[in-house]
């Protein structure tokens, strides 16, 4: 990539950094470019923000529905995975998806309630009453 | 140690970065991102198999995390601390008798908790590398290599990021080089043909499909499937996942081929060996190449063009992507160097 050709297109990263790319200079030597950011890597970043969103969004009328727990919709909200919230919990997996049925989660203690509710950051007041 | 005392060196890669300004640090004025990153080994290719990061594939255009900064110091003759804890007090009083002894320390940390960063970039990501550097009562002054100037985390925040959990969970790890000696112009030559000639056997010769420059082909390979498979949307999310972590902030640019290029071209200086630069070309053509991949694949990941054809013409960047990379480095071990 040359000097010129280096992007600076408006994105996410603007008001926090700009970031170091190499590029090739008149001489033909590589030296340290500063980039706003570039459009193609913005549109992937919101591409994959909006899946986020549909899939939360999706999960909530699922939870509201009574088919899975609200486990399930803290776990999308927060981007994590089955490995992200085991390690923050605690539970193995196939605890976790258990306690993703309705049924197994109204039956839950408090002091796993607790530990979803810190893995979330949020109450167990929150945790149990999703709106 | 106090902000104006602090010479905070932005780079493109955060554990470059960190490697690069604690050595520096030290004295050892000589180094460079880009000799960093080639003196440890740190260009690559890799899909992992049966792992799914946020929901797509898992790849990644560089070596292990700690790999790049642990190689560089082996290859200096310098000694390494690192140290990882079970208690969090422990960890910050370890911390703290660090800095207060005027002594920056590197921190891995998870980036999800991370305030300086922007909100989209923050997913679940453990392996990001930062310097403390010093502190003012509670408030902990941070060198992220990545960012233009320095920055500072309060003692709740800075314990959070370097306790999140997860794969790579940080475990509040903190690293430091020790006994930096004189680096003589023979041991830096000797340093960077170690690191190429390791960077040899990561691209061609590791017996893997998924691995090095025959890795890049698997994708390649997988990209039409993943249309027939999973439907042109979810295929997209894939493409758009493959180019997150190429121009990832971090990369500087091109899934790091561009700092590689920079670093063969510095390379060839030092050991004054003229060869170098053409394969250097070889790694700038490559980083344009991945750059054309991503364009294409936005088309498809905006949903502008998304028949068979156009997933096919994205794998077909990544085939001829491949052949290069094979090429550039038998080319670098048909070089034969020495020391």
């Amino acid at each position: 990539m040359k000097k010129h050709e280096l992007p600076q297109d408006k994105g996410d990263l603007e008001n926090f950094t700009r970031e170091v790319c190499y590029v090739k200079n008149k001489e033909g030597k590589y030296e340290k470019g500063l980039s706003t950011g570039w459009k193609i890597k913005q549109a992937a970043l919101d591409n994959a923000w909006e899946e986020i969103e549909r899939i939360v969004a999706e999960t909530k009328k699922s939870v509201l529905n009574g088919e899975v727990s609200p486990i399930k919709y803290y776990m999308e909200l927060q981007v994590m995975d089955m490995p992200v919230l085991s390690a923050y919990t605690g539970f193995w997996s196939f605890q976790i998806k258990r306690h993703m049925k309705p049924s197994v989660f109204n039956k839950l203690t408090t002091s796993k309630l607790e530990k979803y509710a810190s893995a979330f950051n949020i109450s167990i007041d929150e945790l149990k009453n999703l709106k | 140690m106090t902000q104006e005392e602090f010479n905070h060196i932005q780079t493109a890669h955060c554990e470059n970065g960190v490697t690069v300004n604690l050595l520096k640090m030290k004295g050892l004025d000589s180094i460079t991102e880009p000799l960093a990153f080639g003196i440890g080994s740190g260009l690559f290719y890799i899909h992992v198999p049966f792992l799914k990061i946020n929901k797509g594939p898992a790849i990644s255009f560089r070596s292990m995390p700690g790999a790049i900064f642990k190689k560089t110091c082996k290859a200096l003759d310098i000694d390494v601390t690192h140290k990882r804890f079970r208690s969090m007090e422990k960890a910050q009083s370890f911390l703290d008798s660090r800095i207060d002894t005027g002594n920056p320390v590197g921190c891995q940390v998870g980036v999800f908790h991370l305030m300086y960063f922007p909100k989209s970039y923050r997913f679940h990501f453990n392996a990001h590398n930062l310097i403390v550097y010093g502190r003012e009562n509670d408030n902990y002054l941070v060198s992220d290599p990545i960012m233009e100037t320095t920055t500072s985390l309060t003692r709740v925040e800075l314990e959070k990021v370097r306790f999140t959990k997860g794969p790579f969970a940080p475990k509040g790890h903190v690293y430091y080089p020790e006994n930096v000696g004189e680096v003589s112009n023979d041991l830096l030559r000797q340093a960077i043909v170690k690191g190429i000639k390791n960077n040899i056997r990561m691209m061609i010769q590791i017996p893997s499909i998924r691995a090095g420059a025959k890795g890049i082909k698997f994708t390649a390979g997988q990209i039409p499937k993943w249309r027939e498979k999973l439907g042109e949307k979810k295929a997209g999310l894939y493409l758009g996942q493959i180019v997150r972590m190429q121009e990832e902030i971090g990369t500087g640019g091109g899934g790091f081929r561009f700092l590689y290029a920079a670093f063969l071209e510095q390379a060839a200086e030092k050991l004054q060996d003229d060869r170098l630069i053409s394969i250097s070309e070889q790694l700038t053509k490559s980083g344009d190449l991945w750059r054309d991949s991503a364009l294409q694949m936005a088309g498809i990941y905006k949903g502008r063009i998304t028949s068979i054809k156009d997933f096919e013409d994205s794998a077909n960047i990544l085939k001829e992507i491949s052949a290069l990379e094979k090429d550039a480095f038998r080319n670098l071990k048909a070089l034969k160097l020495r020391v």
